[in-house]
């Protein structure tokens, strides 16, 4: 296969190689959290955490595991470096966004470490596309110390009537508002702008709510700005999680199932909007 | 002058319809030469058009049932014209199902190209469509500037991957920078380049096949060529993409030649209609 010739030439000198036989299944993953330019890249043994933040109020990761690659292969306990995400995004869909059925392109991603560049490896149809990608180091991500055992409220919904809501969304409202409790509304998420106020509900025994846990009644608002992309994330998820914490920050994670059916997940923190909380 | 041709036959229309397409979607104006044999939409390659040439070559006899044609002078039986394709184009989208094409050169408020279609109604009666397509008369005294350009001394000719394939690839990279590198030896490789501070992204097509120019002047410069030996030209990526996106069937033939660092010249060929285009190197 002419990438793995490829990859030997330049020598055994890589800290992570991972290959997929198709790159829709990092590409589409990493569509769902392109917000900002830079993305910060973590490689473990266990697999790829990708990293984007936005104002320090909001960060999206998405999680590849080693399973869903080809081959993963990691010289290191961590490896970590930052990238422009929408240089990455143009070099891995290189040969087209659509899909063409059975047609797939390959993938081969090495990296040799601290100050090397992103080398990536396409091939289609017999034709190969090499991609060098300059890094740089990487930023340490925030921890919004979001805690499990801190969670006051959960539900997991199924996303195809969040996908509807959030599609409707007015977006002249500047704020998101979510509302969870164990008495009525249950769940809601509301909306302020010039058409007026907006209210989607949730009951906790409709059969799109797969998990209901409240305990205490909170209200809180999110910038609109900052939870937008959130909507990619939405879209191409089958599941998503909502959870605030005793501080009104919102961890929203959403379980995805790539071209070949695995699983990936992709989560989004966000903090509660400042105004709120001087009430 | 007098220019008058009629069409009748649906697959030429559609044919010649495609055709003025891709014309429009390479340029907002040129020149269209009419000759007894042919028709040309030609672009001279100078300042204005960004350094970009265009020969398209069209034989009469392959579209119009009817084709009447007197020049400026019995010596110059010609006409050139200075148009702009996006109006033929949308004339002739009104007309696709036309029973009769008739285009003819008038004179309204100004030189027109007059294009009258006979549309077939449910009633015995036809709906006829006129559409009067301002052009510019060129005086005689400039032709000279729209003659056949000559085949380039080419270092390599080589057959063009498919089309599909090199728009999708050029349409990314142009996301990435202003420029591409285009190379190719005599090996039948061919390799697009972009870099930047940022990236470098290389797309290698292999196995395209060099064609056989045959014992013509400018093979010489190849024949002693070492087969493995690239040669590349650095343009503006916006116009290979112009280029690319306008193909709207496949061709029967494409191939591209390459003069070192001065220029690319691409060929497409179909049944009848040739295509030729100039990308002039930047430094």
């Amino acid at each position: 296969m002419p990438l793995s010739t490829q990859s030997q030439t330049e020598g055994d000198n890589y800290v992570l190689v991972a290959s997929l036989d198709n790159v829709r299944n990092l590409s589409n993953i990493l569509k769902a959290i392109t917000f900002k330019d830079h993305a910060i890249f973590n490689a473990t043994p266990n697999g790829l955490k990708v990293t984007v933040e936005d104002s320090k109020c909001l960060q999206a990761n998405a999680f590849i595991q080693a399973e869903i690659f080809q081959e993963f292969t990691i010289k290191e306990d961590s490896v970590g470096f930052q990238v422009n995400l929408t240089v990455l995004l143009d070099c891995l869909t290189i040969f087209g966004g659509s899909t063409v059925p059975g047609v797939a392109t390959a993938l081969r991603m090495c990296y040799n470490g601290y100050g090397y560049p992103l080398t990536l490896f396409l091939e289609e149809g017999g034709v190969v596309t090499v991609c060098k990608i300059n890094t740089q180091e990487p930023e340490e991500p925030i921890d919004f110390e979001f805690c499990s055992t801190d969670v006051t409220n959960k539900v997991i919904l199924q996303s195809e009537s969040l996908k509807e809501a959030f599609s409707e969304l007015d977006m002249t409202s500047e704020v998101l508002q979510i509302t969870m409790s164990p008495s009525q509304p249950y769940f809601r998420l509301s909306t302020f702008g010039n058409s007026g106020n907006a209210h989607y509900d949730y009951p906790k025994d409709s059969d799109i709510m797969e998990l209901f846990q409240c305990t205490k009644t909170q209200t809180n608002r999110y910038k609109m700005s900052l939870l937008k992309p959130s909507t990619k994330a939405l879209a191409l998820s089958c599941k998503v999680s909502v959870r605030t914490d005793s501080r009104g920050f919102l961890s929203l994670q959403y379980l995805v199932r790539n071209d070949d059916g695995q699983i990936c997940f992709v989560e989004y923190y966000c903090c509660p909007d400042e105004e709120v909380e001087e009430e | 002058m007098k220019f008058r041709a009629k069409m009748i036959d649906v697959g030429c229309l559609n044919h010649f319809t495609r055709v003025v397409n891709t014309i429009s979607k390479l340029t907002k104006t040129c020149i269209l030469r009419l000759t007894p044999n042919n028709l040309y939409f030609v672009l001279s390659g100078k300042v204005a058009s960004g350094g970009v040439g265009m020969w398209c070559e069209l034989s009469q006899a392959n579209f119009f049932d009817e084709y009447q044609l007197e020049g400026v002078a019995p010596d110059a039986n010609e006409i050139c014209l200075e148009v702009t394709p996006e109006n033929l184009s949308r004339a002739l989208r009104t007309s696709q199902n036309a029973k009769c094409v008739k285009i003819k050169l008038t004179k309204k408020h100004c030189p027109c190209l007059t294009l009258v279609a006979e549309l077939p109604t449910l009633s015995s009666v036809s709906r006829v469509v006129t559409h009067d397509i301002p052009v510019d008369v060129i005086p005689r005294r400039l032709w000279h500037d729209f003659k056949e350009p000559r085949m380039p001394d080419f270092d390599v000719s080589i057959y063009l991957p498919p089309l599909k394939t090199m728009k999708n690839v050029v349409d990314r990279m142009k996301n990435l920078s202003n420029f591409l590198v285009m190379e190719a030896n005599l090996n039948g490789e061919m390799n697009l380049k972009i870099e930047t501070d940022l990236v470098s992204v290389t797309t290698h097509f292999k196995d395209l096949g060099n064609p056989p120019w045959g014992d013509d002047g400018s093979q010489g410069r190849s024949q002693s060529r070492d087969p493995e030996v690239m040669a590349h030209t650095r343009v503006d990526i916006r116009k290979l993409q112009q280029f690319l996106m306008g193909q709207q069937v496949n061709p029967s033939k494409a191939m591209c030649n390459i003069v070192h660092k001065r220029i690319i010249h691409l060929i497409l060929l179909h049944e009848d209609v040739s295509l030729q285009y100039f990308i002039p190197a930047v430094a």
